[in-house]
């Protein structure tokens, strides 16, 4: 019996086990929903596909499995470019499928057409048009194998119509053939061994890690490495969760809105060893000033991200987990790590001094105006850093980063690379769908909420119980205080004030609604809002002004960080 | 410094703008750029001309390699004796009549081959490196050179 494109679609799909799609129906992808139907695929429908690439996102992030998306042709697949990016910046394994206008049509200005593979190309780790039905189940298998190895990535498959109608007996690949597709995975043992020394000689050193140790699953490695060494040990935004957050060694998240003892400790060591992170801008600031003094020892498996921003002098091109067991096992051979403690005994004091100095802290007055910080805290006490948690973009999330410290991996899901708005809510429900079981928390600002705020629907459509924790501030936070500090307090296009009233709003999408002015307040709904069987909207009204500290000026070197206001 | 990349892709749909783009995107310079079948119906060749420091360089090869359809890169300064590098290029000189002896004459000593010729003007083929195209372009200039297109240069590995 022939099969047509579509259910060889859907056939691959299973064959990968795929357990659930996140997208939207159009002309194009016609057969594909047909297909969808008959077979009684699991679809989630999103309102719009940018929200629905950061469904699929959300469930790869909170999983670590490749998240699927399937959007049309056209204005489908041009909205998704934004959802494709965002998890092409995060290195997140994601399979899009995109309709694309009948092959004979192709190149004709037809009705949605656009150039799929051209648009997707700068913003995808690979993609494909399938021009035969024929090739059309190697390909969804290659597309998924690519995705989720090496330094994972999206990829798109754009399947045309005739392509999906067509008839064709399905048979999915064993295996595939990508000679020159070898990420490599294994250290080289030498290079490790001069890391381990070099480690081992060093008197002030620091882990500096990133979202390597994510993806590559190896958060146990990781602890283990932090737990035997007892160096200070930084992370970045994306590593959030790959050590407990409140281990003992843990100097926070460094970088722009990172914690002062971070970034001065980065500043300061001799050994700085890299693992599955790429020195982006907002981890450096000014660059030829970034941690001057320090030998640099740098694991990552893209050979690209070595080299890229600071000079390596112990480069280790490799899969994150299996260097740094490489690196446990030689260890365990050396002698006891006393000895190594004792020399790095007076840095770790000295680390400890400047957390003293400046800590992460805020003071919640009980009649005072009520602080985004105080919400955030009390989230991290009452979850006890176990729960999923999404954010949108800007100073929530720097403020989400800064106090809720999961405990485990996967569990903090953010746009740290492009950065998205409007990404944090959507993003909770594919993290829901992908965990059912437990508590998930969107942390979202009044500016990126109302950018996919028509995901409210699907929330409620699909009983997704999804706590969002909207902090409210009336205003685009971070671009003012941007303006504040860098502009003479010139405030530009910034003010929101002009917003629904949140509690309708929720009630006319159907959804609990909950407000809090005062901090009592606040306690009393996050109690109410946790203890609700539902999706549930919790709204705290916040003062318009409160700026995100510390924070390094842009351009600038990292340990010259504004502490406070004055 | 300048460097030829010879770089074999696989004919996956789109490959030259992913090549082209991964320049284009990441604001490396192409001085040139030729694509052409190999022996292998399913693989092409891009020689492409590049300029960067060494750092540059390091990068734009590591960035090439990253992309899905490269197979293979090499750089042909990292062995400048290893490599076969010729260019070809075709000029349209009209000449004034009492110079049409001259054209032939610099046209003979470059060891070029006139592949057009009509009462006004000669087409001149000429292949050879680099700076030898350069000068024949220098001497035919005063001579009526209207048109030139070049190739730009194809790089071959030595033996193996």
């Amino acid at each position: 019996m022939t099969q047509n494109g579509a259910d060889i679609f859907v056939e691959s799909l299973k064959a990968e086990g795929v357990e659930v799609i996140f997208g939207y129906p159009g002309g194009a992808v016609l057969h594909i929903y047909d297909a969808i139907q008959r077979h009684g695929f699991p679809h989630i429908l999103c309102r719009q596909e940018a929200a629905g690439l950061h469904m699929a996102d959300g469930y790869a992030r909170s999983t670590g499995k490749t998240g699927v998306a399937l959007v049309t042709s056209g204005p489908g697949l041009s909205n998704a470019i934004t959802g494709i990016a965002t998890a092409y910046s995060d290195s997140i394994p994601m399979v899009i499928f995109s309709g694309q206008v009948p092959t004979n049509l192709i190149g004709t200005d037809s009705f949605q057409e656009a150039d799929n593979v051209g648009l997707t190309r700068p913003v995808s780790k690979h993609n494909y048009l399938v021009r035969d039905v024929k090739d059309l189940a190697a390909t969804i298998k290659e597309a998924f194998h690519i995705a989720s190895s090496g330094r994972p990535g999206p990829v798109v498959v754009d399947i045309p119509k005739d392509v999906s109608g067509a008839h064709y007996k399905f048979s999915y690949p064993d295996d595939i053939s990508l000679p020159h597709y070898q990420p490599r995975y294994e250290g080289h043992k030498g290079q490790i061994r001069r890391a381990m020394k070099m480690l081992l000689r060093a008197k002030r050193p620091v882990l500096y890690f990133g979202g390597g140790v994510v993806l590559s699953g190896a958060s146990e490695e990781m602890t283990a490495l932090v737990d035997l060494l007892k160096i200070p040990t930084t992370y970045t935004l994306m590593g959030i969760g790959g050590i407990p957050g409140d281990h003992p060694d843990s100097l926070g998240m460094l970088g722009m809105h990172g914690t002062y003892r971070a970034n001065l400790a980065v500043d300061e060591c001799d050994v700085l060893f890299a693992i599955g992170a790429r020195f982006d801008d907002r981890v450096t600031g000014k660059l030829d000033e970034f941690s001057v003094n320090s030998k640099k020892i740098h694991i990552d498996i893209d050979p690209t991200s070595i080299g890229k921003c600071v000079e390596t002098d112990i480069p280790i091109v490799g899969d994150v987990k299996n260097c740094l067991q490489q690196l446990l096992a030689r260890l365990h051979e050396q002698d006891d790590p006393a000895g190594f403690h004792e020399q790095i005994a007076p840095w770790r004091a000295r680390v400890a001094d400047w957390n003293n100095e400046h800590p992460i802290a805020y003071e919640q007055h009980a009649n005072g105006p009520l602080l985004p910080q105080f919400v955030l805290d009390k989230i991290f006490k009452m979850t006890e850093g176990k729960a999923v948690m999404t954010t949108d973009v800007g100073q929530h999330q720097m403020w989400a980063a800064q106090y809720y410290h999961a405990q485990h991996p996967n569990l903090w899901v953010t746009s740290g690379g492009l950065g998205t708005m409007g990404f944090g809510m959507p993003a909770a429900i594919g993290a829901q769908v992908a965990r059912p079981d437990d508590v998930v928390i969107a942390v979202v600002g009044d500016g990126g909420f109302m950018m996919n705020i028509q995901e409210l629907t699907t929330m409620v459509e699909q009983d997704v119980p999804v706590k969002i924790v909207l902090l409210n501030n009336q205003v685009l936070g971070m671009v003012r205080q941007w303006q504040e500090k860098f502009y003479d307090n010139r405030e530009s296009s910034i003010d929101l004030s002009a917003q629904p009233d949140f509690m309708q709003l929720a009630e006319a999408f159907g959804l609990k609604g909950m407000q809090a002015h005062t901090a009592a307040e606040a306690e009393q709904i996050l109690k109410d809002g946790f203890a609700y069987d539902g999706p549930v909207l919790m709204e705290f009204c916040t003062e318009r002004g409160t700026n995100c500290y510390p924070m390094v000026p842009s351009g600038a070197p990292s340990a010259k960080m504004l502490t406070s206001d004055s | 410094m300048r460097h030829t990349l010879s770089i074999l892709v696989r004919n996956d749909a789109g490959v030259l703008s992913r090549v082209a783009g991964m320049f284009s995107g990441r604001g490396y310079n192409i001085e040139s750029l030729n694509v052409a079948p190999t022996l292998d119906p399913e693989v092409s060749n891009v020689t492409l001309v590049t300029g960067g420091d060494d750092k540059i360089i390091e990068q734009i090869t590591k960035q090439l390699h990253k992309i899905i359809s490269v197979i293979a890169v090499t750089d042909e300064l990292e062995n400048p004796k290893g490599f076969v590098n010729r260019e070809m290029a075709m000029l349209k000189v009209f000449p004034k009549m009492e110079q049409r002896a001259e054209v032939l004459r610099v046209s003979e000593i470059f060891r070029g081959k006139i592949v057009h010729v009509d009462s006004k003007s000669f087409v001149v083929e000429v292949s050879g490196s680099q700076d030898k195209i350069q000068a024949m372009t220098e001497l035919l200039r005063p001579l009526g050179l209207k048109e030139l297109v070049r190739t730009g240069p194809l790089a071959m590995r030595r033996g193996n």
